[in-house]
């Protein structure tokens, strides 16, 4: 697969979040603003990157019967890093998305691509991979942000953007309105999708 | 498209009973609570319900052209979950509030799940529910019936200490007659009762889950509440009537055996007076059918009664 495609791939086709619907526990968790969830999905682009790389460099080195411990290992380093750097130079990220940062490291999309992508694959095709997946699962989180964030709230990015008449429905930064939210954008998705399908 | 049944191998039995007839039957029944919410409220309850229906059936109509599905808006669901969804508003609520629920309980509860028939929990609760949890002070501002329209608290927050001690509670008169602030249709329980037993004559609905429902509300709150007096306000405030006998029975969101069905009254029961007694809401009519709506496929599945000659 070319690289461009690899990168595509993780954007589009695959897309961690709408598609092989991976991650759900920050998906649904974080999103309630758009910062938050374009936060968090860099983050995990940052880790993804680090930990698709390295473990695509060891890949012939570790055993095929602790690769999953080594995974983590690996994984857990770049998510301390990360986590140190936010605490460093973004504490009101760090602030909100708080015990998520950590977590992290349990992000079935990490160690997923790691089991069936960099283990198995050069490292740019790697590096390439985790940055198509990263900024998918950015892009998915962003969204699901605005969209929560316009509606439960009535500001992007934390901007004002309507008057004091309009009542943000406060269910939509609440539990509930994630799944609400994430369930008719992967259902619009897959409507246009199959339209698409059908007409080709 | 509507009501046409694939007919299988005989016995047949044969029914003039169909979808919209079933549905004006519980218009008729529902129509002296409108009526009487309408004396109540006056004009702010015309203007609840006229939206709250409208923007139902506009909602069924626009959703099902987009879904390039029948537009079936003649069988009178919509019509019904849009009056039930306004019973379930208080008084003062604004305008885009009914519009809001109604495209809510239609769109996304109704439709989206497959249209009637597939709807897997009552649509005007679950919009109700999103709308409680959405605006939550527009929600429970209530108002005392009359032109003059002054915040009151409903009998049950009185009871649960909600509305400060010098609140005083309403005469049981005024209780069963629905001369208290509440919801838009709940607060009549008499003519909610009378529409009820004109369910049961016209065979809508059976006696299980509402009797059932009741029966387990008044014997918990009798044993776990502070004696009779407290028992009946129990039973005749609140969303008790309303929800036990007309979303409670909602045939696609509860359970087809007779034992499921009795389990369900009593599962809601329990539920309702455990929130109410205990739980941090004075009223849990809505939360309770929602709940039990979820587990009615499991009641189904484990009450299905044995085949003739069937062995396990």
């Amino acid at each position: 697969m070319s690289l461009l495609k690899t990168f595509k791939n993780g954007i589009i086709n695959e897309n961690p979040v709408f598609v092989q619907l991976l991650g759900m526990c920050p998906t649904l968790a974080v999103t309630t603003t758009a910062t938050d969830g374009m936060g968090m999905g860099l983050a995990t682009t940052s880790v993804l990157i680090g930990s698709n790389l390295v473990i695509s460099l060891l890949r012939k080195v570790i055993p095929d019967k602790i690769r999953i411990p080594a995974f983590v290992v690996i994984i857990a380093s770049f998510v301390t890093l990360i986590d140190m750097f936010m605490h460093a130079y973004a504490i009101s990220l760090y602030n909100s998305l708080g015990l998520f940062i950590p977590l992290i490291v349990v992000n079935c999309l990490i160690l997923g691509r790691a089991e069936s992508f960099a283990s198995k694959n050069k490292p740019v095709q790697s590096i390439f991979d985790g940055l198509g997946m990263g900024l998918g699962f950015t892009l998915a989180l962003t969204i699901l942000g605005i969209v929560r964030e316009v509606l439960g709230v009535g500001s992007v990015f934390g901007i004002q953007l309507f008057g004091a008449a309009f009542k943000p429905a406060i269910v939509m930064i609440l539990p509930p309105g994630a799944f609400l939210a994430l369930g008719v954008l992967i259902g619009t998705l897959n409507w246009f999708k199959n339209k698409k399908a059908k007409n080709a | 498209m509507e009501n046409k049944l694939l007919a299988s191998s005989s016995p047949h039995l044969r029914s003039d009973e169909t979808i919209s007839r079933v549905m004006l039957d519980v218009l008729i029944a529902l129509l002296p609570a409108t009526l009487a919410s309408v004396y109540f409220f006056r004009f702010n309850a015309i203007k609840l319900i006229v939206l709250a229906v409208a923007s139902a059936i506009v909602a069924e109509i626009i959703c099902q052209k987009a879904m390039k599905r029948p537009v079936t808006v003649k069988d009178l669901s919509a019509v019904v979950t849009g009056l039930l969804l306004a019973f379930n508003i208080p008084a003062s609520a604004p305008w885009w509030i009914p519009v809001i629920g109604s495209a809510f309980a239609i769109v996304v509860v109704k439709q989206l799940f497959g249209g009637l028939g597939h709807n897997f929990m009552n649509p005007a609760l679950a919009a109700r529910a999103m709308l409680l949890a959405s605006w939550p002070v527009i929600m429970t501002n209530w108002v005392s019936p009359g032109a003059d329209a002054v915040s009151t608290a409903t009998p049950l927050a009185i009871m649960a200490g909600d509305a400060g001690s010098d609140a005083i509670l309403p005469s049981l008169t005024d209780v069963f007659f629905g001369n208290i602030g509440g919801c838009l249709g709940e607060t009549s329980a008499a003519l909610l009762i009378l529409g009820g037993i004109y369910l049961l004559y016209r065979r809508v609905i059976n006696w299980r889950i509402p009797f059932m429902y009741i029966g387990t509300v008044a014997v918990l709150t009798l044993v776990f509440g502070l004696g009779f007096t407290d028992m009946t306000y129990h039973l005749f405030t609140g969303g008790l009537m309303l929800g036990a006998f007309y979303m409670a029975t909602d045939y696609s969101s509860s359970p087809v055996t007779p034992l499921g069905q009795i389990i369900f009254g009593v599962g809601c029961g329990i539920i309702t007076v455990a929130i109410r007694l205990k739980g941090g809401y004075p009223e849990g009519v809505s939360y309770s059918i929602i709940l039990m709506n979820l587990v009615a496929p499991l009641l189904d599945k484990y009450t299905r009664p044995k085949v003739f000659g069937e062995v396990k």
